[in-house]
């Protein structure tokens, strides 16, 4: 017989709720040894019961963290993780805050739709991946082939902002929305084929980078009153949730670039008709 | 440059039929007939033979031919051949073309002929008794555990349709929307469902046909929102697609309206990248952890399938999409259609149906996995006798896009690329995309559902089978004309004269 490690052993919900301790609308619950469907069926479950502040305590890997919390009335939850997040934390996310304290996997709000990703630590590859709004900050560095074709449309702006730096294929396909990575403590960036394939949004990278690590569909711009006001807005957010207040000028005291496509059609001329 | 092309087409106008009356003018989206003041003049050098003005022209005073001068006569230096050097000679780049290869392979349902009851197994007349078309697609249980004469066992969320056909993923971006609408109104009318391709699907149409959609998450992920997944029958990860094996799509800046864009959540006019492979897919461990992540994200309730193009190593790769949890596998030969793609993947890459469906369901028999997965066979499904040929072979149901294109009014011009399409079909410019009256284009779609489901029920019944599940996977009712023996056993079936 064929073992599906995602499904088969699941224990019930009445077999687990115990796990979940509540106090007014918050509930904590104790992630220790639950499979991952164990854990986003309690956390439902703690939702539908009426909480709104969900502390995980022990998480070990688990994965789709806060996936399958789409209701049909709009309910926006914040949620708080101790401990290391499997792979697609988030994916999916409809509108709810998340906030981890260690270290975040692969995945991190792939195809997030709303809410806010924040990691007290380090993300893995594949984060933001065809992301189509909210944020994700993230204090340290990330992994390869992050923002894959992060999309945008009208109002609905994705961000993604690292601490440091990122690894190679970044914001490859990119069709919207906006990524900042601030070079905290980077000497120089290390990634390369940014943006390869970029045919919209924007990328603001600080500290040392050279244009032969840029993908041959970006074009690199000044940096306009418009774009600091932006910056420094998401450099303060950034120094608050990561307990940073006072380091703003030191963060956007280094030289920034910013890159955008240089076409929306990048492969229009690859065609005979 | 002056270009060295031969024309394709000739317009030829009976002259004493003609009353000027300039419907072909408006008609035709391509330039070939003009007002010179007094006159219509023909260009029918850009005639592409889409016979719009043939149908609508009403005094019948037009033919459209194919252009019958030709270079020397070679079989090998074919016109075809030589006009494609042409044309890449003067514009360089990837040729690229619209809808299913048109080329002379075999053609393996056309040598496997049915089988029908004499004498020793009564014939089934379905006028008169029941047979049933009625099937299920997605996981079933290895077992049945049953107590007090109920099911004890916890059954996988399964699709049920009224006929083993189902319209394949074509996106809203690729065809119009009034073509997009009647595909989802046929499919919810006749108890069948659609497939949205990977264009999203317009908010508009969420409530009324969410129900018969089976949404597609592809490697673009446009429109992929948590609603768009929860409001719909099922999620359908594409990996790829049979016209065009192994590489993604673009579908080109000017296609990209308005609506389009909200759809897709792209700014208007940019090109629709869709990446070759999905960047969080590299292995079927990561396969597993996408379908599982759409299972999550729509609370275990949807059946996910697996849409993968027929190659040469399509057996392994189906058992691996088993095992990473897929509730059906959508396989897509060869001959698979496409709004666009590069005319040298669609002609030399893959390989067809028959041959997929039949190694793929041997192999999850020999695996003892059958059971959890449904195969949908598609790619160049003509006729009600493929579709029982199809079935017969091992798959579960069938996806039909060309036919549906054909039945709505496609004419099989091939230029679905140019977004020009006379038909209101394949299209995003108003005017055109006007042409297609949902209500009509809806019931030319369910009429022929109607007579493919009929025809089904009168093969079946000649078989002496009642209901569409016994002959999933008979081959013994299959025999093959024509065929080498490697072929044969490839097929899994014997040859004609053969008994049981």
């Amino acid at each position: 017989m064929l073992f599906d490690p995602h499904i088969d052993g699941v224990r019930k919900l009445e077999e687990l709720f115990d796990r979940a301790r509540f106090q007014g609308k918050r509930v904590e619950i104790d992630a220790k040894d639950l499979k991952h469907k164990e854990l986003n069926d309690l956390m439902r479950e703690c939702i539908l019961r009426g909480a709104r502040e969900i502390v995980l305590k022990n998480v070990c890997g688990q994965r789709y963290i806060a996936s399958r919390l789409f209701f049909n009335k709009p309910v926006k939850v914040n949620i708080s993780i101790y401990g290391t997040p499997g792979n697609d934390l988030g994916a999916f996310l409809s509108g709810h805050r998340i906030v981890v304290y260690g270290n975040a996997q692969d995945g991190v709000g792939n195809t997030m739709d709303d809410g806010e990703i924040v990691v007290h630590g380090r993300a893995g590859d594949v984060v933001a991946m065809c992301m189509r709004g909210g944020r994700i900050f993230v204090r340290d560095y990330v992994g390869y082939r992050c923002a894959i074709h992060m999309k945008g449309y009208v109002n609905k702006i994705p961000i993604l902002v690292i601490g440091q730096t990122s690894q190679d294929f970044l914001c490859e396909y990119m069709a919207g929305g906006k990524v900042i990575v601030l070079g905290i403590g980077v000497e120089r960036h290390r990634c390369n084929y940014v943006g390869t394939g970029m045919h919209g949004g924007e990328i603001y990278i600080g500290g040392k980078i050279e244009s032969h690590q840029f993908g041959r569909e970006v074009g690199i711009v000044e940096i306009e009153e418009d774009d600091w006001k932006f910056l420094e807005g998401i450099v303060r957010e950034y120094c608050f949730y990561f307990g940073m207040e006072g380091k703003e000028d030191d963060i956007l005291g280094k030289n920034f670039v910013k890159l955008i496509p240089v076409t929306k059609r990048p492969y229009g001329k690859v065609y005979a008709y | 440059m002056k270009s060295h092309l031969l024309p394709e087409f000739f317009v030829e106008r009976i002259e004493d039929r003609c009353d000027r009356c300039g419907v072909c003018v408006k008609q035709c989206p391509w330039g070939v007939f003009s007002w010179n003041g007094t006159e219509i003049m023909i260009d029918y050098t850009k005639c592409v033979g889409c016979q719009r003005c043939v149908i609508y022209c009403p005094n019948k005073a037009l033919i459209v031919k194919p252009y019958e001068g030709s270079y020397r006569p070679n079989a090998y230096w074919t016109k075809e051949i030589i006009s494609d050097i042409k044309k890449q000679a003067e514009q360089g780049g990837v040729i690229l073309t619209g809808t299913g290869s048109d080329k002379p392979y075999r053609i393996y349902f056309d040598h496997i002929l049915l089988n029908a009851s004499q004498v020793t197994n009564p014939s089934i007349d379905p006028l008169r008794e029941p047979m049933e078309l009625r099937t299920f697609i997605g996981r079933k249980p290895d077992r049945l555990e049953i107590e007090d004469l109920d099911i004890r066992t916890e059954i996988s969320p399964n699709l049920v349709i009224e006929t083993p056909i189902m319209f394949a993923g074509m996106s809203y971006g690729a065809i119009s929307y009034n073509a997009f609408l009647s595909l989802a109104m046929a499919a919810k009318e006749f108890g069948t469902k659609f497939c949205t391709g990977e264009g999203g699907l317009p908010r508009d149409m969420r409530e009324e046909y969410g129900e018969v959609a089976i949404v597609q998450c592809a490697s673009g992920r446009f429109g992929v929102d948590p609603e768009y997944l929860n409001c719909a029958c099922a999620i359908e990860i594409k990996i790829g697609q049979g016209a065009k094996p192994g590489i993604g799509g673009h579908l080109p800046g000017e296609k990209v309206s308005a609506k389009i864009s909200e759809t897709r959540m792209i700014p208007e006019g940019t090109d629709a990248l869709s990446p070759a492979p999905h960047h969080d897919i590299y292995s079927i461990e990561d396969l597993a952890m996408l379908i599982y992540a759409l299972k999550e994200a729509t609370n275990y309730e949807k059946p996910v399938f697996v849409k993968i193009a027929a190659v040469h190593n399509v057996a392994s790769i189906a058992s691996g999409i088993v095992r990473a949890g897929a509730d059906a596998i959508v396989i897509d030969g060869f001959r698979g259609g496409t709004g666009a793609s590069p005319k040298v993947m669609r002609d030399h890459v893959g390989i067809p149906i028959e041959m997929a469906i039949a190694v793929v369901d041997q192999r999850l028999r020999e695996e003892g996995i059958r059971q959890k997965c449904s195969i949908i066979a598609s790619g160049g499904i003509r006729c009600s006798a493929d579709v029982v040929k199809a079935i017969a072979l091992g798959a579960d149901a069938v996806y039909i896009g060309t036919a549906a294109l054909i039945a709505m009014g496609c004419t099989m011009c091939q230029k679905c690329y140019t977004g020009k399409c006379a038909w209101g079909i394949c299209t995003q410019d108003e005017k055109l995309a006007k042409r297609l009256n949902p209500k009509v284009a809806s019931k030319r779609l369910v009429n022929l559902l109607r007579g493919w489901s009929l025809e089904i029920k009168d093969m079946l019944g000649g078989m002496g089978i009642n209901a569409i599940e016994s002959l999933r996977g008979n081959r013994e009712h299959l025999r093959g004309v024509g065929l080498e023996s490697w072929e044969l056993e490839i097929l899994g079936i014997k040859g004609v004269g053969e008994g049981f």
